[in-house]
């Protein structure tokens, strides 16, 4: 029995009349204030950037296979990297986790209807693809190539890109991401079920919340730096230029106050997906909730206070960067103590290893590289020699593909059937998780090596001797494709042809698995009472029981 | 074919970083093994159906989390200080340092020895020898890569950055710009050739030599009109250059500044930006009107204009005549320049040596 | 407590609860607008820090009369707003409006006065790019940064005016404004006071020690 005792019998009625996937009109869609259809639009959204992204990203890796350029001319290059890395931080990984899964899934975990401002979610939806055209159509017109961190006085002063249009783009978006946050934090503060506690929330939701308030605090902050390049660019205000007295490096210090706590929206939903999934699947409930649900506040806070660990060569004095270093070495901390009570929870479980399993433990993995090597890159003399190489390049995408893209299929796959009513083919799912695994190291380890031995980023033309790392990782970037490519056709597959899921297939704790899969318009047709902790996973007696623990069911049986 | 894991080690500075390097490999490979381990023995042990105790299972551990936290923060702290203390050094180069001026633009390095001689995206140095570079950018922020020599430093327009290192095997290098900087950023390349000591001062005679930089800058200094105010008893009261570098100059407003290279070169392109106490905002600015190139010669002129040795900063060993900061310091003894001969350009009251190179004569204004 | 006007959401339980939510949702907004702000005043800081000669000649040029003139009439707004939504709260739904039409009025009365106070200051030449302006240094950087805070700030006046013009105008119909929503635009109103309390004297009297 679930943690969640429901104050009155229930009557469901017939799924399909009932389902928030009932009315089909174009309208319906398009004008809806249901946190559940918002997620849709959103997840349909950021697969479309995904999908431009992850191309310009086959460009880059095709054309580095060979030290000269080939494919396309220098400024094409340039655009390419610039288009990939916009794209892919501001309209897909800082977007995914939170606008797909937290609307969808906070509400139900939080035994609410909707989130707190369900108006105000529909008009983030749709500040988000104004944000995405206008990005788009400053690419289409003929893109920028500053790179997607803009700095001055290139992007001020020396480029003939669209700069402010593009940033314009990015400037609505922003305000897309800020009202989103919003409304989680007034969510999760308002909207909790009777009974639900602070600390009988599932640490998915402590991540959201974390990760809110990182949104609406640090998205501001870029706000208003797109305003200041914009402002410099079309008036030559001077504030960056150092011919008027201005100062370049001002830039950096704004932006990067801004972008650090930024990649840590991306990984903390990511974080607390895993801190679903590990119980789910070890049957077991999580070891040190109050830690991990601490160290997401800690990560959050941290996250503010380290942003200078992206200069230590831009001429920042010596004693900033001592400052900084050692604030990064702290910002490390709690997520090794989450990482530590994933494996203790993983202690006397009872492991199945289902897709969003493998995905979760692929997380661990690849996040815990990637955060090793951001100790290598605190460590200020290291980093002076390995900053704008290819080292960085492997050390972000280890966490933001390695971590926070696994994060998110890992959720999608665990989620699909209460989002969809389907489940997915399992065999493949598994598959695509090893695939994927594969394609990414393959992808991406080489880099640290290459970046070690000097091979910068952002480079079309390279030296010979680093062409054989260059052609392991465009091998292993085909591979990655692929894994990416077989959910795509799996979960369309599954849509039609997919088993109809029960309501709780994982037997999950959770109170999202207490109504239906999918869940009716209004979540749940009598709002439970919580009277227990999280994660009350069955504590096995003694061996021979053992065996007896509800599995996950593959073809939908009930529990 | 070869795999090498690591860059060359041709400066003295590339070991101390790969010692930092080696020490973060072995503890991160610890790190992996004491999560990754675990986490692969749980999951083949305590797989489903595996008929195991899992028996007295414990919600949390205060110790066991106590434990894990405060060993990262120890090992943390411990990784820290290995990468600060390179770090700080890398900072500060020796006082006796041999100065090259390097001049990044879109898309190629330049650079100047001091004797004079000029590269362009080639940088030959001596083995064993302490050198300082110290650049500039002509437009966008580059950055001056060796990965031999395990040192960076990004190059700014309008500011100076300095990078310091003492080659040590002889060979050749790659230089890389590591900051993206426009279309052929990737061509923005270079190579660094150490070589030993008598084969570099061969090489310094061979080719063009060129007007090393402090001749150059005693030149410009009477060629673009700063004698006209700045020395003798000019009609115009403007103030005195001589120990200055290295100086703290008073400000209107009450404020002070430290006058650094930055400095000198904010008040010939940007002089009415900070007025010194006591003076009038008259100065003309020199912006377009002169190169990065020469601004660094002049600036290189300026600092020899001490109280005594060359380049000696104030309140350094042996300095004579310090300047203490305040009302005064502008007023100190006037320049002597020997305005009619073309004798080196340099001559102090006290007889510092002089600059290499002939010297024009110079038109005052 | 009479409570009007807004109905109960669907996915709340209580009209308590959906008051909460918004209360909150306006403290929040209100900690990002601080942030936003918080840039342009970092720009400030930067530029008074490095060039204090430049921000103390340019504040000197700024209409300092028509500045005081604003801040009183911003401050007397609050006042007025405060007690409007005290009214709103004793159930005197025309006394409220009334009062709220009136801070409205003073929002727009100090978009007029900058209005003005920005022809003056682009009239004596110091509108950034015509030319540079007469005095030399960074003062071209302060004008700039005067016009980006104001401006921004004015945006907020007008935006607040526009809720406030609301507010007045639905609490004189049969459906009412909810004491909850006066109370919570009365909290933005604030905010944008107190954000002119902080920018008056960084921008008007630097010149003034």
């Amino acid at each position: 029995m679930n943690h969640s005792e429901l104050t009155q019998p229930v009557d469901l009625p017939a799924r399909e009349n009932d389902s928030y996937l009932a009315k089909h009109t174009v309208r319906s869609w398009l004008l809806t204030t249901d946190h559940k259809r918002i997620a849709i639009l959103y997840l349909l959204s950021i697969l479309f950037f995904f999908l431009i992204a992850a191309i310009a990203a086959a460009i880059i890796r095709i054309e580095l296979v060979t030290p000269q350029e080939d494919l396309i001319g220098a400024d094409m290059y340039n655009r390419m990297f610039t288009l990939h890395g916009v794209l892919m931080v501001w309209f897909f990984l800082i977007p995914a986790a939170p606008t797909v899964l937290g609307n969808f899934i906070l509400p139900l975990m939080l035994g609410a209807r909707d989130v707190a401002f369900p108006r105000l979610n529909l008009l983030s939806w749709y500040l988000f693809i104004t944000g995405g055209m206008v990005s788009l159509y400053a690419i289409l017109v003929g893109g920028v190539d500053t790179g997607w961190t803009f700095y001055t006085p290139y992007s001020t002063t020396f480029t003939n890109g669209h700069l402010v249009t593009m940033v314009a783009g990015v400037f609505i978006a922003g305000f897309s991401s800020i009202l989103s946050g919003l409304n989680f934090i007034i969510t999760t503060h308002k909207l909790r079920a009777p009974g639900l506690t602070w600390f009988r929330l599932p640490l998915f939701v402590w991540g959201l919340y974390a990760t809110s308030i990182i949104l609406v605090l640090a998205t501001p902050v870029l706000a208003m730096v797109l305003v200041l390049i914009a402002a410099e660019r079309l008036w030559g205000i001077g504030i960056f230029d150092p011919a008027k007295g201005g100062d370049p490096v001002l830039f950096q210090h704004l932006f990067w106050f801004y972008s650090h706590p930024a990649v840590y929206i991306m990984i903390l939903p990511g974080m607390g997906v895993v801190s679903e999934l590990i119980p789910c699947f070890a049957r077991k409930r999580i070891f040190g909730y109050k830690f991990v649900a601490a160290a997401s506040v800690a990560i959050a806070v941290f996250s503010f206070l380290v942003w200078g660990h992206h200069m230590f060569v831009s001429s920042q004095s010596v004693y900033a960067g001592f400052m900084f270093s050692i604030l990064s070495y702290m910002v490390a901390v709690p997520s090794a103590i989450k990482v530590f009570n994933w494996t203790a929870t993983l202690y006397k479980g009872s492991i199945s290893f289902d897709t969003p399993m493998l995905y979760a433990l692929g997380f661990i993995g690849l996040f815990t590289m990637g955060g090793l090597t951001g100790l290598f890159v605190a460590a200020i003399a290291v980093d002076v020699h390995v900053t704008d190489t290819y080292f960085i390049v492997a050390h972000f995408h280890y966490i933001m593909v390695g971590g926070m893209v696994l994060g998110f299929m890992g959720g999608l796959h665990f989620w699909w059937p209460k989002i969809t009513g389907r489940m997915y083919p399992e065999a493949i799912g598994r598959l695509a998780a090893l695939v994927t695994f594969i394609g990414f190291n393959l992808t991406f380890f080489p880099q640290f090596v290459m970046g070690y031995l000097g091979m910068p980023r952002r480079y079309q033309v390279y030296p010979e001797e680093f062409q054989f790392y260059h052609i392991l990782s465009s091998a292993g970037a085909s591979i990655l494709g692929v894994g990416y490519l077989l959910p795509v056709i799996y979960f369309i597959w599954s849509l039609k042809h997919g088993p109809r899921a029960p309501d709780n297939p994982w037997s999950a704790t959770g109170l999202e698995w207490t109504t239906a899969s999918p869940p009716p318009v209004h979540n749940f047709h009598q709002i439970p009472v919580v009277v227990e902790e999280a994660y009350q996973y069955p504590v096995p007696a003694s061996p021979p029981l053992e065996a007896a623990l509800p599995g996950k069911s593959q073809k939908g049986e009930p529990l | 074919m070869t795999f090498p894991l690591f860059p060359e080690q041709a400066s003295l500075g590339a070991r101390e970083v790969d010692y930092v390097m080696l020490w973060l490999i072995g503890i991160s490979c610890f790190f992996l093994l004491v999560t990754a381990g675990p986490i692969a023995f749980f999951c083949f042990r305590y797989r489903r159906g595996n008929q195991v105790n899992r028996v007295h299972i414990r919600k949390g551990a205060l110790a066991l989390e106590f434990t894990w936290t405060i060993i990262p923060i120890f090992v943390a702290l411990g990784l820290f200080g290995l990468g600060a203390s390179a770090y700080f050094r890398q900072r500060h180069p020796p006082e006796e340092a041999m100065e090259l001026h390097v001049v990044g633009k879109q898309w190629m390095w330049k650079i100047q020895h001091p004797e004079g001689k000029r590269e362009i995206n080639e940088l030959h140095l001596p083995e064993g020898v302490a050198v300082k570079l110290l650049m500039t950018s002509e437009d966008v922020i580059h950055s001056f890569f060796v990965p031999s020599f395990r040192v960076k430093q990004d190059v700014l327009p309008g500011r100076y950055t300095t990078i310091w290192m003492v080659p040590s095997k002889p060979g050749s290098y790659h230089l890389f710009c590591a900051e993206f900087c426009g279309t052929s950023h990737s061509r923005m390349i270079g190579r660094v050739t150490i070589m030993p000591r008598a084969e570099y001062q061969a090489w310094l005679l061979t080719g063009e030599q060129g007007e090393s930089p402090v001749a150059a800058g005693a030149r410009l200094f009477r060629e673009l009109g700063c004698t006209g105010c700045h020395v003798g008893s000019p009609a115009v009261h403007a103030p005195n250059l001589n120990g200055l570098f290295g100086s703290v100059v008073p400000l209107e407003g009450g404020t002070t500044t430290l006058a650094d290279e930055r400095y000198l070169r904010d008040s010939i392109m940007l002089p009415n930006l900070q007025i010194v106490h006591g003076y009038e905002a008259l100065m003309p600015s020199y912006q377009g009107k002169v190169s990065e190139e020469e601004l660094m010669a002049v600036i290189t002129y300026l600092k020899t204009l001490g109280s005594g040795k060359r380049g000696e900063r104030i309140g350094g060993p042996g300095s004579a005549g310090a300047v203490e900061a305040g009302g005064e310091a502008a007023r100190v003894q006037p320049l002597h320049l020997d305005m009619r001969t073309p004798a080196p350009a340099v001559v102090q009251p006290d007889g510092a040596p002089a600059a290499g190179g002939p010297a024009k004569g110079g038109t005052p204004p | 407590m009479k409570v009007e006007g807004q109905p109960l959401h669907s996915h709340f339980e209580t009209l308590q609860q959906q008051e909460n939510a918004s209360t909150l949702g306006m403290w929040v907004f209100i900690a990002t607008e601080v942030l936003f702000f918080g840039v342009i005043f970092t720009a400030y800081v930067y530029l008074r820090w490095e060039y204090p000669a430049a921000v103390r000649a340019g504040s000197l040029h700024l209409e300092i009369v028509l500045g005081s003139i604003n801040t009183a009439v911003l401050l007397t707004s609050s006042f007025i707003m405060a007690t409007a939504v005290l009214m709103a709260e004793a159930g005197r739904r025309r006394l409220a409006s009334l009062l709220a039409a009136i801070t409205a009025a003073m929002g727009v009365a100090f978009l007029v006065i900058k209005g003005t106070e920005y022809s003056m200051v682009i009239a004596h030449g110091f509108f950034p790019g015509a030319g540079g302006g007469p005095v030399p240094g960074r003062e071209e950087l302060f004008f700039w940064l005067y016009f980006l805070m104001t401006g921004l700030h004015a945006l907020h006046v007008f935006i607040g005016v526009g809720l406030l013009s609301g507010v007045a105008f639905f609490l004189r119909r049969p459906r009412g404004v909810s004491v909850n929503a006066v109370r919570n635009i009365g909290l933005y109103w604030h905010f944008v006071d107190l954000v002119w309390v902080f920018l008056f004297p960084l921008l008007y009297l630097a010149s003034h020690r």
